[in-house]
């Protein structure tokens, strides 16, 4: 287990999110302060509509906060243009989305190697990147197979992996297993453990506690805020019965 | 009263069949504005193709009827050195004695001449013309007898002026004109068959050059240029010319078969010095409707190419709505609509707008014709009304419906044949996947991976942009080619006259052509937009930047399009073959070659706008409706 560095990899201050006017106004997020560490796993959990997507969207400049700040890596990234903002996303990030958004028609082995190649490497680096990837998610044997050929966990698993391609900063999972039954979470949460082991910086949106449990930190969000924080590993802070409640 | 159940059967689904199709079109003006705008252009070019066609022959006829018209014209004059047409005159007279055994012969019903025709250059009202002045009979001809439209026919001191001619120079019965400086009056005004109106190319009766000379010659100092025609009494014709021996003579023959006179003029036209040139009255109606025929043709021609370009932007639009009419065609489907119903709903909205199209396109055809049929004044009832035929408007009707159904059988017998449950789950639209060219583009930059993986995954959609830019730059080489032909030919009234209304023929027919590749353009970008979606804000999940999205949808436009162009310069030159087998001239090379490079800056300012707006779509909100 790696030690949080003091500088703090991912950083929200203030971050808002409105969508709407008038009556139809919805504060998706409001008002979030978050420091995530670097090598730090956080887990998000929270009824459904609390705004855990258009939190890890604004973190990840996939979306454009109303109000407040997001930085990445010391870099101010919401005032970022649209070009900046792919450039950070290709390096600096990586998603993992609840519906796998694989390509249909690219092999696993293709829609893996392909942030690689949109990165600029050579044909020959990406493919051996997307194998060792693949080889890491247990999926080696399956390289050629289109997605439509794959099991919902194993689709997954390759999400992942394309997730990795460019060693990003920070991996932001929303609701990874979201999708899956049991036996394929399984195999998804050995995955992050093991992500979480090697040092990478994860945010994981869940349902799942299996998931929340492996986090260092478990934050609880209702209607855009957070309502509560627990770490759970070197010590706890915040009330534990708040965290009962997010079961009901 | 009841309907039978079957009447009600047949009007609830036909009610509902309209319905749908009239508020799918409601909802997207602005591409059935588009689809409008291209069925449109193409039919009402084809119905100023039809309607053209027999305006000109339809007065010479009358004319013919009127005058008694000849079935050949027999002329002979002086013969030049070595028979070389832009010799010198060897000094010898007209060979009269040949046109009398012409005459004399068994297939020749009736004759009219010899009658002498001078060489003259005609001054009226400061304006100077040549003119082939024909010495006539004051009593009427048994053939060829002009008539006269206004004032009398020719006497001692007077002359009677070709009506076209007359028009042309603004002169009328009474006024005062000199033929080769000498003073007449003008008798009359009159029309014949046996020579095209002024300023139209005929045969010379007297040594004439119609146009410019081809390149190198020298015509002689006296020799006729662009002549007109007058007539005036076979004494004054003689008065008139140089010398006896510089006159010509004219004999105008009926034969007992009309329909043989080509024949016989190529068994009876000889090939030695001084014989006389023979000239059947199909080669007349053939000059006096050329420019007619040409403009046709050209019309024609056009219209294909437009059907051709309406059939593709259908086919796009067709294609790339599919993708939002499946999820429509599953709902269909599971509330118990039967293949045939759905194919229906897909054909009726296309149907609906090709029949509109056609009617707006038969009445643009109808009130543009008159601008290309100008009237004639030199042959009786010339600028006659093009009529509306019931021919013509069932063959731009179906060549629409063809159009439309034809560009929407395929899609919509796969929507109708589609299971139920693929549909509702969008699954049958599944993109294609080409290993090598995923492979392969893994070299490119991140733009053009894009845009070779997005061409790539449509390839049909690929092949109609290519088809459209080829049939585009096939209009647009054959339209250069005409243009340069019609440049080459410049020089003389009648050339002029033609290359004028030819030339904004072609003009219209080009512009045309390049709006509705623009649609084309447009519509396929845009259909790829709708499509990629998904695809792009993946991307941009990814890394890829709004731009590289952006050059990379247009990328995969531009690259069709300039193969597309490429094949359009042998297509075109091939077109304007096919089209005119005896003008063959090649557009000057610089024009050729720019057509590929204007094609690539056209397409990829006109994908741009589309392009950028799919590539500016935000990201989270196209990933979280995937889901939906
Ligand atoms: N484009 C939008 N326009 C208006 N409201 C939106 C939009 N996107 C999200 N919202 C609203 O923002 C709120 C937060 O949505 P969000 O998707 O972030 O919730 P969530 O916590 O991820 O829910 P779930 O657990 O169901 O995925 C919801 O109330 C949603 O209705
Ligand atoms: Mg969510």
């Amino acid at each position: 287990m790696s030690d949080p560095s003091t500088e703090p990899v991912l950083r929200a201050v203030g971050l808002c999110k409105k969508y709407g006017t008038g009556d139809g106004l919805v504060r998706a997020v409001d008002g979030v302060d978050l420091d995530v560490a670097t090598g730090e796993t956080v887990a998000v959990m929270g009824p459904s509509g609390c705004g855990k997507s258009t939190l890890l969207h604004l973190l990840g400049g996939l979306d454009r906060p109303s109000a407040g700040e997001a930085w990445l890596a010391g870099r101010r990234i919401d005032r970022l243009g649209e070009r900046a903002l792919a450039r950070m996303r290709r390096t600096g990030v990586g998603f993992v989305f609840q519906a796998f958004h694989l390509m249909k028609e690219l092999t696993v082995v293709e829609n893996v190697e392909l942030p690689a190649l949109l990165d600029g490497r050579s044909p020959r680096t990406a493919r051996t990147r997307a194998a060792e990837l693949l080889d890491r998610v247990g999926l080696a044997d399956r390289a050629r197979f289109l997605p439509s050929a794959l099991s919902g966990g194993q689709r997954q698993r390759v999400a992942v992996a394309r997730a990795l391609s460019n060693e990003p900063l920070v991996v932001l999972a929303d609701e990874p297993t979201g999708n899956l039954d049991s036996a394929a979470t399984a195999d998804v949460l050995r995955l992050f453990e093991d992500l979480h082991e090697s040092g990478q910086t994860l945010v994981i949106v869940t349902h799942d506690e299996r998931i929340a449990a492996t986090a260092d930190r478990l934050i609880s969000m209702r209607d855009g805020a957070f309502v509560d924080e627990t770490r759970l590993t070197g010590g706890t802070t915040g009330n534990l019965g708040a965290l009962a409640g997010l079961d009901g | 009263m009841r309907w039978p159940d079957w009447t009600a059967d047949l009007m609830g689904r036909l009610l509902f069949v309209t319905r749908l199709a009239a508020r799918d079109l409601r909802r997207r003006p602005a591409e059935a504005a588009l689809l409008l705008l291209a069925i449109v252009a193409a039919t009402a070019t084809l119905t100023l193709g039809l309607l053209i066609h027999g305006v000109a022959s339809d007065p010479y006829q009358n004319t013919r009827h009127a005058t008694a018209g000849p079935d050949v014209v027999a002329s002979a004059a002086p013969p030049s050195v070595a028979g070389e047409p832009f010799a010198e005159p060897a000094g010898r007279p007209a060979d009269r004695a040949a046109l009398e055994v012409l005459a004399g012969l068994p297939e020749v019903a009736a004759h009219s001449g010899p009658f002498p025709a001078a060489a003259a250059t005609l001054d009226a009202g400061g304006q100077r013309v040549d003119v082939q002045a024909i010495g006539r009979d004051v009593a009427v001809a048994e053939v060829d007898q002009p008539r006269v439209t206004d004032g009398t026919w020719v006497a001692d001191g007077e002359v009677v002026v070709e009506a076209a001619l007359a028009d042309a120079l603004g002169v009328r019965v009474g006024d005062q004109v000199t033929v080769n400086g000498q003073a007449f009056g003008i008798a009359g005004i009159a029309v014949t068959a046996a020579t095209p109106p002024y300023p139209i190319a005929s045969a010379c009766i007297v040594p004439c050059l119609f146009g410019d000379p081809p390149p190198g010659v020298e015509p002689p100092d006296g020799m006729l240029r662009d002549p007109g025609l007058i007539w005036l009494t076979t004494a004054d014709a003689r008065g008139v010319a140089e010398s006896a021996d510089a006159l010509s003579y004219v004999t105008y023959l009926k034969l007992t078969n009309p329909a043989d006179a080509q024949a016989f003029a190529d068994t009876h036209m000889l090939d030695s010095l001084g014989a006389p040139l023979l000239v059947p009255w199909q080669q007349i109606v053939d000059q006096v409707t050329h420019l007619e025929r040409n403009t046709e043709r050209t019309l024609i021609t056009g219209a294909w190419l437009l059907a051709a370009l309406a059939l593709a932007s259908i086919a796009v639009l067709v294609g790339g709505r599919m993708a939002d009419q499946i999820r429509r065609v599953g709902l269909l489907k599971a509330v118990g609509g039967t293949p045939a119903l759905v194919a229906t709903v897909l054909l009726a909205e296309y149907v609906g707008v090709a029949l509109i199209a056609s009617a707006a396109g038969l009445t643009a055809g109808w009130l543009a014709a008159p601008l290309l049929t100008d009237p004639t004044a030199g042959l009786i009832g010339g600028g006659v009304e093009p009529a509306m035929t019931v021919p013509i408007v069932a063959s731009v009707t179906a060549v629409a419906l063809a159009v439309a159904v034809v560009a929407t059988c395929v899609p919509a017998v796969r929507a109708a044949r589609m299971s139920t449950v693929s549909a509702l789950a969008d699954a049958a639209r599944l993109p294609r996947r080409s290993a090598r060219l995923i492979a392969v583009s893994s070299r490119l930059p991140a733009s053009l991976l894009v845009a070779s993986r997005i061409a790539a995954r449509r390839p049909r959609r690929v092949v109609l942009g290519v088809v459209s830019m080829t049939v585009t730059a096939s209009g647009i080489v054959a339209a250069l080619a005409a243009n340069a032909q019609l440049n080459a030919q410049r020089g003389g009234a009648a050339v002029d006259l033609q290359s004028d209304r030819l030339g904004r023929v072609l003009l219209v027919l080009t512009v045309m052509l390049i709006i509705l590749a623009a649609v084309n353009t447009i519509f396929v970008t845009w259909a790829t937009v709708l499509d990629v979606r998904h695809t792009s804000a993946l991307l941009r999940a990814l890394g890829v930047t709004p731009r590289q999205v952006s050059v990379g949808l247009s990328a995969a436009q531009v690259f069709p399009a300039a193969a597309g162009a490429t094949l359009g310069i042998p297509g075109g030159l091939a077109l304007y073959v096919a089209v005119d087998p005896d003008e063959t001239l090649v557009p000057p090379l610089w024009q050729l070659l720019a057509v590929v490079p204007a094609t690539v800056l056209v397409v990829a300012v006109f994908t741009a706008i589309p392009a950028r707006i799919g590539a500016a779509r935000p990201v989270a909100p196209t990933l979280r409706a995937e889901r939906a």
